[in-house]
């Protein structure tokens, strides 16, 4: 065996703290290591060039890299072995940076450490049989969940170039929370106007899908070749007979909304039939049963129907329909949920009238709100003094610990918009004004030109003066003291939260959530909109808070690497499945129900259990429990482990 | 840091158990990994082996670390429901019972063999769960059963060294 092994420094992220010198002098005294060097950053290309060289001048035949972690550079190094004409898989790579180096801060026993888990891949790697990555054709179609801002991006991306998508939305329309919202910052364009094209484009496009009032239920497969379960919600409306035409709710026995608007946060009332907003995708009205007389009793005059006459587009009794899918890559933009601040009770949210989240108003804001775009009071009477307060539900020990990133921006926004139309005077209370963007900068300087006041402090509580207007009083910690201002409005710019079934949903898509709750990237700057799940990728807010062009930005980004693979049109599969030992096989079965995935079966000819390659996903459970050990899994074989145990431990 | 001072004055070694951690590629690796990039510092007793799921941990792998000198073993999975494969980790939690029955019949203690459900975000967790089983490993004090290396070759165990 001759074998090589580098030792990284990764500049001074490893060299920092292990002594890589001396892990490279211990790693030339191991049995079968021809040659042991140390290099500044073996990821480079002068370092991955040394390992082909080396394979060239020493004749090496395995490699062993002691670097980072193999999630990050396994696949570069493998690639460095392969071209320097070994198998890619005679190579084993160390993690002594993140498992080492970056976690134990005493250089003695991080480079013990090292020396010991360098020993151990050096023992392993010479078991290691030469594999071949397994190819597996991938299926030509695009899965993308949820249709805010971010989906619609990526599905129509996706469309254009030819790819079927499936776009499935929760609600009845798309366009997510940028639909509810009046002006963008910092440009100040409306957001119906950049906005309803796109879903429009949605809609109308030939290769997109689209299936709103519907959820995923059930995810299997693997990277380009998912089996995909969506539940489509009833409607109660015939989605190819219904024109859109809204009669029906002009119709409804109802005269007048009764029941709290979804779209307008219940600031106005809508009817048992409605649509969402004028400008809903799909242009279809939708019955809500829970509100609805004929669901409730059956005996409604159901008027609607009537109107609707020949169309005969109403249908009371839709069942749930079950759509069953085949794609190859999977796009996650199911987006955020807003900070509710009845969790902060101390800024009277729900107590006093008029104090607001800044959806609602957002909402006040927009033309086609409930007031038609008049930033008025619960009464009706226009607000004198309006006090915007950041930061709530965002860096604060007690609810979110982030910086819910949109909020300085949107609340800037709200503060010129108010003026514009009101008049008011707008205090906005700040911890810190942020405003990290294009243009950002700008918009504050124009924003505080107009005469909006700033404070700088937390508002600690808001009450009520007696006169009918609301007390803001917060340590302005500029001045040094304490102020009191009275308002009739106050706004509350919440943050942004992970949804609340986020950990639902990730559990079905196999994903991962960060403690805070928002879909965990691969990697954070090298692969921002990747997962861990190889064919799943994540755009917009479910990765954290953002806004729009940056959710604009990750979905463009995710629809090209989902293209990317489809394109290709093959995956490679890590070769690390489980295969039978014939001849030493007993059939005992023991194997076949500890597979998830009904991949083993006997043989009943030959009395022996077979594994199904295709089926695999390289788990090794069923390794652990054959008795006889003639299962075995590629790249995790007993002998390389019992290497590895022994080498950690330096035994013999 | 190895060193502390007795009451008597002297100078001892301080005891530094040997941990064999076998982790699933999935979760309590990625955890140690976020570990190492938000900078957690922890225990440098444990010696991660990568799995690509909890249910690859033979029963001999535990009983062949203790043989070869480990003072405990450290199993990390998916929590419950979140096995990358399905159900790899609820097969480890049932052998991981039988084994520590087994093994404290061979009056090695239940402190020495542990398994933990570490997610990939959990790297908080981690650092918690090695600094305890650290701790109290070194109240327990070295298991002292390493087999001789002729014991393994006389029953035909092959020896790690090829």
């Amino acid at each position: 065996m001759r074998i090589g092994v580098y030792v990284c420094h990764c500049g001074s992220n490893i060299a920092g703290t292990v002594d890589v010198h001396a892990v490279a002098e211990h790693a030339a005294t191991l049995p079968g290591v021809t040659i042991s060097r140390e290099y500044k950053y073996m990821c480079s290309d002068p370092g991955q060039e040394l390992i082909k060289q080396d394979i060239h001048d020493h004749a090496l035949d395995r490699i062993v890299v002691a670097s980072c972690s193999p999630h990050l550079h396994e696949k570069t190094f493998r690639g460095a072995v392969a071209a320097g004409g070994l198998n890619p898989f005679f190579f084993q790579m160390v993690n002594i940076r993140e498992h080492v180096s970056w976690v134990h801060p005493d250089m003695r026993a991080g480079t013990l450490k090292a020396n010991d888990l360098v020993r151990a891949a050096v023992r392993r790697v010479h078991y290691h049989r030469p594999l071949e990555a397994r190819r597996v054709p991938v299926k030509d179609a695009v899965l993308v969940v949820g249709g805010g801002i971010s989906g619609i991006h990526a599905a129509l991306l996706l469309a254009d170039a030819g790819k079927h998508v499936y776009l499935v939305e929760r609600e009845p329309t798309i366009g997510g929370h940028m639909a509810m919202f009046d002006k963008t910052f910092p440009t100040l364009d409306c957001a119906a106007c950049i906005l309803t094209p796109k879903m429009t484009a949605v809609g109308f496009h030939k290769n997109i899908t689209l299936w709103s009032l519907s959820e995923v239920t059930e995810v299997a497969g693997y990277v380009g070749n998912y089996h995909v379960k969506v539940t489509r919600k009833p409607r109660y409306i015939l989605e190819d007979a219904c024109i859109g035409c809204m009669e029906c709710i002009e119709a409804c026995v109802f005269k007048t909304g009764k029941f709290d608007d979804e779209f307008n946060l219940g600031l106005s009332k809508r009817k048992p039939v409605y649509i969402p907003f004028p400008q809903a995708v799909p242009q279809l009205v939708v019955i809500d049963p829970d509100t609805c007389i004929e669901f409730k009793t059956g005996k409604c005059k159901k008027t609607c129907v009537e109107v609707c006459a020949d169309r005969a587009a109403i249908d009371f009794k839709q069942e749930p329909k079950h759509e069953e899918i085949d794609v190859g890559a999977i796009i996650m933009s199911t987006g955020f949920k807003a900070f509710d601040p009845k969790r902060v009770p101390y800024y009277g949210y729900g107590v006093y009238p008029n104090v607001y989240s800044a959806l609602e108003v957002e909402r006040l804001l927009n033309s086609s709100g409930p007031t038609a775009g008049e930033v008025v009071l619960k009464d009706g009477r226009t607000p004198k003094a309006v006090g915007i307060i950041h930061c709530i539900g965002s860096r604060d020990e007690n609810t979110n610990k982030y910086c819910s990133r949109v909020c300085c921006m949107y609340s800037l926004k709200m503060a010129h918009l108010i003026k514009e139309r009101t008049g008011a005077e707008v205090y906005n209370f700040y911890i810190d004004i942020r405003t990290p963007g294009k243009g950002f900068e700008e918009f504050y300087n124009r924003v505080a030109e107009e005469g909006t006041h700033f404070i700088r402090g937390k508002v600690a509580d808001v009450y009520p003066d007696g006169d009918g207007r609301l007390l803001l009083q917060a340590e302005d910690t500029l001045l040094g003291k304490v102020r009191r201002i009275p308002v009739d409005m106050v706004v509350l710019a919440v943050g942004m939260e992970p949804r609340e079934d986020a950990e639902e949903v990730r559990r079905r898509f196999n994903m991962t959530c960060g403690k805070e709750g928002w879909f965990t990237e691969r990697h954070p700057k090298l692969a921002p909109v990747a997962t861990f799940t190889e064919g799943i990728w994540i755009a917009g807010a479910c990765q954290g808070p953002k806004d729009i062009p940056d959710s604009v930005a990750q979905a463009g980004a995710a629809a090209g690497e989902a293209l990317s693979l489809i394109n290709a049109g093959f995956v490679e599969l890590e070769p690390n499945t489980a295969f039978i030992v014939e001849e030493e096989c007993s059939g005992c079965k023991t194997c076949i129900a500890m597979c998830p995935y009904h991949a083993i079966a006997v043989n009943l000819e030959k009395g022996k259990a077979e594994i199904n390659e295709v089926l695999c996903k390289g788990c090794g459970t069923c390794v652990s429990v054959c008795p006889s050990g003639s299962a075995r899994q590629n790249f995790f074989e007993d002998e390389e482990i019992y290497a590895e145990i022994g080498g950690v431990l330096a035994y013999v | 840091m190895s060193e502390t001072t007795t009451t008597t004055g002297a100078t001892t070694e301080r005891f530094e158990p040997k941990i064999v951690a076998f982790f699933c590629n999935w979760c309590t690796y990625l955890a140690a990994d976020l570990a190492g990039v938000s900078r957690i510092k922890y225990s440098p007793n444990i010696r991660t082996i990568r799995l690509m799921c909890s249910g690859r941990v033979d029963p001999q792998f535990v009983l062949d670390a203790f043989a070869k000198g480990a003072d405990g073993v450290l199993i990390g999975g998916c929590h419950p429901g979140d096995c990358h494969y399905e159900s790899g980790n609820y097969k480890t939690l049932r052998r991981f019972h039988l084994l520590r029955a087994t093994l404290r019949a061979l009056g090695i203690e239940d402190e020495r063999f542990r398994l933990e459900w570490l997610s990939a975000s959990e790297a908080d967790p981690l650092k918690v769960a090695v600094n305890d089983m650290v701790e109290r490993l070194r109240a327990l004090g070295p298991l002292n059963v390493q087999v001789p290396e002729e014991a393994f070759a006389e029953v035909g165990e092959e020896v790690a060294v090829p």
